[in-house]
């Protein structure tokens, strides 16, 4: 019994053994198991480990650079950036939104949209990111919650950076304006993405700030940091700033701008003032303006309706959108293709009974009874449209469009505005082209009195007129003046090929029209000596006016209702003996060139010249100017 | 094996029962623990006074290890049911009146110190089938028959802990009771019919879910599905293993350096200062690390399971042997745990973990088996015991 119970012990030891050591050798196999499992995590898979470990603990985010400033040439600004007092409000840090934002709304203006708004976000956004309930605050109201901070568990002011357009809507159609990305524009500029899908990321939707974008918005920064689970920075690894935009100096005269849209008063169109040497535009103005600022905020749906709805077309730049029938202002280049081909002298003397007949249609003269014998000089400065039919018959319109498009006619100018358009400068081809049969003769005589298909820009009337004020040289229009204090390069003036004599003759008949009498713009000369403009009036139909009508009387603008009135066009350069400044002017339904555009720009050509010469930074440029010129 | 050779002695003095201690054990547990004051110190950021803690805790549980290694050993066979009962009884007691944390109910609150009841019933339930085996023989423990007493002794507080739920400490209380079986002889027979019962259970865990006799808790089963596929839920439950794996990877072979891991320091790794802490050390360590933990981990219980063979009474043997196992299991679990290749069941890493229970549990079985083998040479007398 007892040897039985010893072997047994025996027995269960030896089995102890044998077991034990079974186990100790499944331990040993499982710890090489676990040591296999670190080499692949920590050696075949660690690269990717290691990234995605550096996810976690970096936090890389775009800094949106500062956007460059435009002034005008005087330093006026134009475009800024207006400190922004925002506040942010974030769920992690309040333990009850909803009551920290009833607590701000009895501080601040809170609207009941803007609060929902943010709950909502607050809602459905990560628990650790800030949401944005108010900014543009004042000055007050930002020091009020900042006073009132322990109260307002959660909320976080900021002062961010905000576009501001201080000129409001004299300068709106130039400078443009700044809005938040849309869909497309990201998409349109992959490269940039992130940095456009920065919340206070701006960039330029229109005019300067649209076509000079590039350049205004600067290189984006950097910020890599070190962030915990929550978000929280814990420190920051890498900075830079990135590069700020550049600074903008227009060629703009904002106070003369101004001066010209008020000069304007109801009515809508177009001035623009160039300098005839340097092509710089000195007032570039559209009637309506607008008020940009609200869109770099996002424009309300109905605001932008009743801006987008309105009939005077506020949105619309009329400078460079806007095609307008040139009228009588288009003669000079009938004139000047005369002389050119040879067709005529400036002696060359046609009688003006009034009329025309063309085939079966009658071509009228706006002066009734006619002018009797005119020669050119007379022509234009009494603007007789029978001259004008009788010398394009002849020459036939190809010659008249030659020497249209070397005035620019036709072709967009080359300016740093967006929606700039061509106008129109019909000749056969075009018109084959066009329409699909030969060119009708009557048109030639409509376009000798710039009516009919040829369409131009004011920026056009301006460019032509400039041209004809140096002496027949073209000029490229010049909006950018400087980039970073430093002169943008002026482009050289281009001969377009004319005969002095030509150039000359058309001046002094434009001379004649302002300062002889009889001549359409006589009344509406300027009188300071030295100072004496040399123009073209027009007069653009906007309506047809039957034989019956003409049969009876042709009803005078003031009887007719204002959207079928004619425009009213002007086109000037002063002074006339030393040309410096080229002008034109139209007046949307302004009745008569000489009664009504005229006297507006013997008013801003004369308060140009008389300013009290400013500290126009730009001297250097006036003088390369007059070097060229002359 | 000059030991073996030593003449039974009924009573042993006080310095020759220190001396008798198994001093390079001791030695290894104290290097092991260190190694957690310093990962204390790491996952505190040198400023939570955790490896303090830690260390506290350290010294008590070694003072309670070695006033319980100086005990006959049959003092502990003689009260081995009783500390059972007293674990069923706690167990019980959690259920009823436990203070609800971590979405299960696992302390008992004294007012001056949290217990928990499973911790003591790991130590308690292979003590009890040290006792059990020992006193029917080594003949009748290869029985079938006599396999029966000792499943109800695992299955009891298995269910209890069950119920909790902690499935982690279920599936290490069943392990601990296994070897016990194994090495105490139980037949080849059962642990096969085991394997296959074990199979049926894991499709009967499957099959239940959704039904009304659902086996586990919804929890549980996500933590089952995300350890299958961790990319499924990578915010969710899938979070937990996947910044594990991030931070285990990116250490690399020779680690971030102490203290500069940045998924621990920056909070991206959950739980690091009690399941994760092996990660932790990982990242900031690397593969060098890793593997010496590891190593040191293994040297511990083939030390452990070598001083067992020298125990020349079953139930020292076994309860030596078994206990040993268990930490095996635990430290295995917690590794494998850790690395995605078992799931998340909350199962700490033992003597580095933060925890007070789960020390004190730790050294009291180190304090058993030292006992066991200060007194590796007593006889005993089954009949009188």
């Amino acid at each position: 019994m007892r040897d039985e119970e010893l072997r047994g012990q025996e027995m269960g030891r030896k089995r102890f053994t044998r077991r034990v050591l079974l186990l100790g050798g499944v331990q040993g196999l499982v710890g090489a198991g676990l040591a296999a499992r670190m080499y692949h995590l920590q050696v075949v898979e660690s690269p990717q480990h290691r990234a995605a470990a550096d996810r976690n603990r970096f936090d890389d985010s775009m800094i949106a650079p500062p956007r460059g400033q435009i002034v005008d040439r005087f330093g006026r600004p134009l475009a800024v950036n207006k400190q922004n007092y925002r506040l942010f409000v974030s769920r992690d840090g309040s333990p009850d939104v909803e009551e920290t934002l009833a607590q701000l709304a009895r501080l601040i203006d809170l609207p009941e949209h803007r609060r929902q708004k943010a709950l909502r976000e607050l809602r459905t956004g990560s628990r650790f990111a800030p949401v944005m309930v108010a900014e543009n605050l004042t000055w007050d109201e930002f020091a009020l919650v900042n006073a009132n901070a322990p109260a307002l568990p959660g909320v976080t002011p900021d002062v961010g950076w905000m576009r501001d357009y201080p000129q409001k809507d004299s300068c709106a159609h130039v400078v443009g304006y700044v809005a938040t990305p849309s869909q497309q524009d990201q998409e349109a500029d992959p490269e940039n993405r992130r940095l456009l899908l920065l919340p206070s990321m701006k960039i330029g939707k229109n005019g300067v700030e649209r076509t000079e974008d590039p350049i205004l918005r600067g290189k984006a920064g950097a910020r890599r940091a070190e962030v915990n689970v929550r978000g929280q920075v814990i420190r920051e690894i890498s900075r830079d700033d990135g590069e700020r935009g550049a600074e903008l100096t227009l060629t703009l005269d904002a106070d003369l701008q101004k001066y010209a849209m008020e000069r304007m008063g109801d009515y809508s169109g177009s001035v623009v003032v160039m300098d005839v040497r340097t092509g710089d535009l000195i007032v570039l103005a559209s009637m309506p303006g607008y008020d940009p600022n609200p869109f770099v905020g996002g424009i309300s749906h109905a605001a932008w309706r009743a801006l987008n709805e309105d009939p005077l077309r506020p949105l619309n730049n009329k400078a460079v959108a806007g095609s307008y029938a040139p009228g009588s202002t288009f003669k000079m280049i009938v004139a000047l293709a005369g002389l050119d081909s040879g067709m005529i002298s400036p002696q060359h003397t046609v009688f003006c009974n009034g009329r025309m007949p063309l085939g079966d249609h009658i071509f009228h003269c706006w002066k009734r009874g006619g002018h009797g014998a005119v020669d050119m000089n007379r022509a234009i400065k009494e603007s007789c449209d029978v001259y004008f039919y009788d010398v394009a018959r002849r020459m036939g319109v190809d010659r008249i469009a030659e020497v249209g498009r070397k005035f620019g006619v036709g072709e967009a100018p080359d300016v740093a505005l967006p929606y700039v358009r061509p106008g129109v400068m019909p000749d056969r081809a075009w018109h084959l082209a066009k329409y699909g049969y030969g060119w009708p003769q009557g048109q030639t005589l409509n376009v000798s009195i710039g009516q009919g298909y040829v369409e131009m820009t004011p920026l056009q009337l301006a460019l032509m007129t400039a041209s004809f004020a140096n002496g027949g040289y073209g000029v490229t229009p010049r909006l950018v003046k400087a980039i970073n204090g430093e002169e943008v390069k002026l482009e050289p003036l281009v001969d377009l090929g004319f005969r002095r004599a030509h150039i000359e003759a058309m001046q002094r008949s434009m001379d004649a029209v302002c300062n002889e009498q009889r001549g359409t713009g006589y009344n509406a000369r300027i009188k300071l000596a030295g100072y004496e403009m040399a123009g073209k009036t027009g007069t653009a139909q906007v309506r047809r006016i039957t034989a019956a009508e003409r049969a009876r009387r042709v009803r005078a603008n003031e009887e007719l209702p204002r959207h079928l009135r004619d425009h009213a066009l002007f086109v000037a350069y002063a002074p006339r003996h030393d040309p410096r400044y080229a002008c034109s002017i139209i007046v949307e339904h302004g009745g008569g060139g000489s009664a009504v555009a005229a006297p507006m720009v013997r008013d801003i050509l004369t308060r140009l010249m008389t300013r009290p010469p400013p500290s126009e930074a730009a001297g250097a440029s006036e003088e390369v100017g007059q070097g060229r010129a002359g | 094996m000059s030991f073996f050779d030593e003449a039974p002695r009924q009573r042993l003095s006080l310095p020759a029962r220190f001396l008798r201690l198994h001093w390079p054990l001791i030695a290894l547990i104290a290097a092991v623990a260190t190694v957690g004051f310093f990962m204390m110190h790491s996952v505190g950021r040198g400023q939570a006074p955790w490896a303090q803690q830690q260390m506290t805790r350290f010294i008590v549980g070694g003072g309670l290890m070695v006033a319980i290694a100086l005990v006959d050993v049959r003092f502990w066979r003689k009260i081995a049911y009783l500390a059972y009962a007293a674990g069923v009884a706690g167990l019980v007691a959690v259920d009823v009146m436990g203070v609800v944390g971590m979405g299960a109910q696992r302390w008992i609150d004294f007012g001056f110190v949290r217990f928990q009841p499973s911790e003591l019933m790991k130590v308690a339930l292979v003590l009890a089938l040290a006792r059990y085996y020992h006193d029917i023989g080594p003949v009748r423990a290869g029985k079938l028959l006599w396999l029966i007493p000792a499943l109800l002794m695992i299955a009891a507080p298995c269910a209890l802990v069950l119920i909790q739920p902690d499935l982690g400490t279920a599936v290490l209380l069943g392990l601990g009771g296994f070897s016990a079986m194994f090495l105490a002889g139980a037949s080849w027979w059962f642990f096969i019919l085991m394997a296959l019962g074990l199979g049926g259970a894991i499709w009967a865990v499957f099959a239940s879910q959704g039904t009304d006799w659902q086996l586990l808790r919804d929890y549980q089963y996500r933590r089952i599905e995300v350890f299958l596929d961790p990319t499924q839920d990578p915010q969710g439950a899938g979070y937990h293993i996947n910044q594990s794996m991030i931070a285990f990877g990116s250490g690399g072979v020779e680690g971030k350096g102490y203290m500069a891991g940045s998924q621990t320091q920056l909070d991206f790794l959950p739980e690091k200062r009690t399941d994760f802490i092996f990660t932790t050390f990982a990242e900031e360590f690397g593969m060098i690390g890793a593997v010496s933990l590891l190593a040191l981990y293994t040297l511990l219980v083939w030390m452990c399971l070598a001083s067992a063979l020298r125990i020349r009474h079953s139930f020292g043997r076994i309860l030596a042997g078994s206990l040993a196992m268990a930490f095996f299991c635990y430290y295995g679990i917690n590794m494998a745990m850790v690395m995605g290749l078992a799931p998340v069941v909350g199962v700490p890493l033992p003597l580095i973990s933060y925890g007070g229970t789960s020390m004190i549990a730790l050294m009291c079985a180190f304090g058993l088996m030292l006992s066991a083998f200060v007194y590796r040479d007593a006889p005993f007398d089954t009949r009188r015991g």
